[in-house]
């Protein structure tokens, strides 16, 4: 089975993200990192390669920098990496980002797709079902648990409100993932060491087929007034007391 | 000018959030929904109460409806021609939006929790940064697809009369029509819905193990409360999806919040920061949660909270 994942740089979550005062962009440094929710996707693909003799090709669009997180991914195990990186890409939208996504996806050849439900930096929660759509192949969505059926189809539980589905299509198929999907392994020292000689190839908008155009524009950014700072208290035994008397004043009891 | 706002039937009934959207759209022209699921009188009737002149219903049976609602939806936009539709944050409205923003090339405007229309013009404002930035962005072109935040507008009736209903059949999408629902499972919460509850309790990793939800249980029934958690802790499995508080979750708005074992993850901190009183007991003075709290108490959660379960059994 040939798995592609659509993985992100972001930049280091423990620092928070900067926007660039003129253009209002997310500022990139050079040392990007894996977004976290990536590693489940990762995890998912290489489990499913093994039990089919099947690939991995990482797939992502982004300011390349030094690579750290695409390596990130590949140390867990994934065969290669397609970049897509030019300047015209700064300030797209998620419509744009799938279509570079789905250009470069079918540039490899695939039967399965995997990507996380949404970034943690940009989080606008659809370019998956972009890319699906642009893919012309079905979208199973917020998987808490991914297995291949009998017949070689993809099976999922997927996340509802009031509580799961069991979803199952025929491949060529997307699947996203949840954070509860599977434990993802971590590199181990050979890995890492393999990581830094697997192919990544870079390209450009022309290279998958696509112009940029600008469809939206940050009018403003300002700041949300904060909330008034409350009290803080170290527990002396009698923390307990200081939240009934809160429960009181606000009438709960 | 026309918006469509996206409806899947939950419980029989439109989406909460689809009601709140009608209430939004409606004040700046006509509202149409689009309807997925059984359907039924009340439900249209519902939806008229809110502004909607007319659904449009598509009922998908068995099949995953994300691929055929997009489909129809792209067809019935080349002659109805609407300027803005609105979706929410649940799995198939983000779905649909998606597969349909691709379709049509039309742009999406994600988590705004703010709208203004006026004529041709939208745009969308949006929080990042845990809630402590908002961004107002403009789409350059129509329609415009925006993805709401639920709550981001009240559902209020406007005793508006039963709508147009109109029957939509399901359209060949192929392959990517094909995915099947197998079989549905409910895994309910006891005590309140969530999303309506005037006190939720809810837990994080701080708990130390699943086992921490008992009390969690036992606190929210002495004060009529329900239960929520972070992602953190229904990624581990501790408890269903339908707890989950946060981005990728429910968003709430109860009168107190009690946010128990909770660091304050920006993820978790969307999804309750609009709360009117926030509790909470962490044992790091660092924790970002209490930047937003009215009170903040520096201890061990698996010690104050037996200890206030203790003094609230007393008091009743």
């Amino acid at each position: 089975m040939r798995i592609a994942v659509c993985v992100k740089q972001i930049p280091d979550p423990a620092t928070p993200y900067e926007l660039d005062p003129d253009s209002h962009y997310v500022v990139r440094p050079n040392d990007q990192v894996l977004d976290d929710t990536d590693r489940y996707g990762v995890e998912v693909a290489l489990q499913l390669a093994e039990a089919t003799e099947g690939s991995v090709t990482l797939v992502s669009m982004s300011p390349s920098g030094n690579l750290q997180g695409i390596r990130q991914a590949l140390a867990m195990g994934a065969d290669k990496a397609v970049i897509v990186d030019d300047e015209s890409l700064r300030g797209s939208d998620s419509l744009t980002t799938a279509k570079v996504l789905a250009g470069a996806i079918q540039r490899e050849g695939f039967d399965l797709v995997i990507a996380g439900t949404e970034s943690t930096d940009g989080y606008t929660g659809v370019v998956p079902q972009q890319v699906a759509e642009l893919l012309d192949v079905p979208s199973l969505s917020f998987a808490k648990k991914v297995e291949l059926a009998e017949d070689g189809a993809v099976r999922i539980e997927r996340q509802t409100a009031a509580g799961y589905d069991v979803v199952q299509s025929a491949v060529p198929v997307l699947v996203t993932v949840t954070s509860g999907v599977v434990e993802p392994r971590y590199p181990t020292f050979k890995g890492i060491m393999q990581a830094k000689s697997k192919p990544v190839d870079t390209l450009g908008c022309g290279d998958v087929g696509v112009s940029p155009t600008t469809t939206q524009t940050i009018q403003a950014v300002e700041p949300v007034p904060a909330r008034e700072a409350g009290e803080i208290v170290e527990d002396d035994g009698e923390g307990y007391a200081k939240i009934v008397a809160m429960l009181e004043q606000v009438k709960v009891i | 000018m026309t918006t469509w706002v996206f409806s899947e039937e939950t419980d029989g009934a439109p989406s909460a959030a689809s009601l709140e959207a009608a209430t939004a759209a409606r004040a700046w022209g006509e509202v149409a929904a689009f309807y997925v699921g059984t359907g039924n009188p009340a439900a249209f009737a519902a939806l008229g109460d809110h502004g909607v002149t007319k659904v449009y219903h598509l009922d998908p049976g068995d099949a995953l409806p994300s691929a055929a609602a997009a489909a129809a939806m792209a067809d019935l936009a080349a002659s109805d021609a609407p300027s803005v539709i609105m979706f929410s944050m649940g799995s198939t409205d983000r779905d649909v939006a998606g597969r349909l923003s691709a379709r049509m090339g039309a742009t999406v405007l994600s988590n705004a929790v703010a709208l203004e229309v006026d004529g041709g013009s939208v745009v969308a404002y949006n929080e990042i940064l845990g809630g402590s930035t908002k961004v107002a962005t403009k789409a350059e072109s129509g329609p415009v697809i925006v993805v709401t935040r639920p709550k981001a507008f009240p559902a209020e009736p406007a005793g508006g009369a039963e709508p147009a209903v109109v029957a939509i059949a399901m359209p060949e999408t192929g392959h990517a029509g094909s995915a099947q629902v197998l079989s549905r499972h409910v895994e309910a919460s006891e005590g309140p819905d969530l999303e309506e509850a005037d006190v939720i309790i809810s837990g994080g990793r701080g708990l130390g193990n699943a086992d921490g939800f008992a009390m969690m249980d036992e606190l929210a029934k002495l004060l009529g409360g329900a239960v929520g958690a972070t992602r953190a802790v229904v990624d581990s499995g501790w408890v269903p999806y339908s707890y989950q508080i946060g981005q990728t979750g429910k968003t709430v708005k109860p009168s107190v919040y009690v946010a128990c074992g909770i660091s304050g993850a920006m993820q978790h901190l969307v999804g309750m920061k609009d709360a009117t009183t926030i509790i909470a007991i962490n044992k790091d003075p660092e924790a970002p949660i209490f930047d937003v709290s009215d009170l903040g108490i520096v201890g061990d959660v698996n010690k104050v909270v037996p200890a206030l379960v203790e003094a609230l059994k007393a008091r009743s």
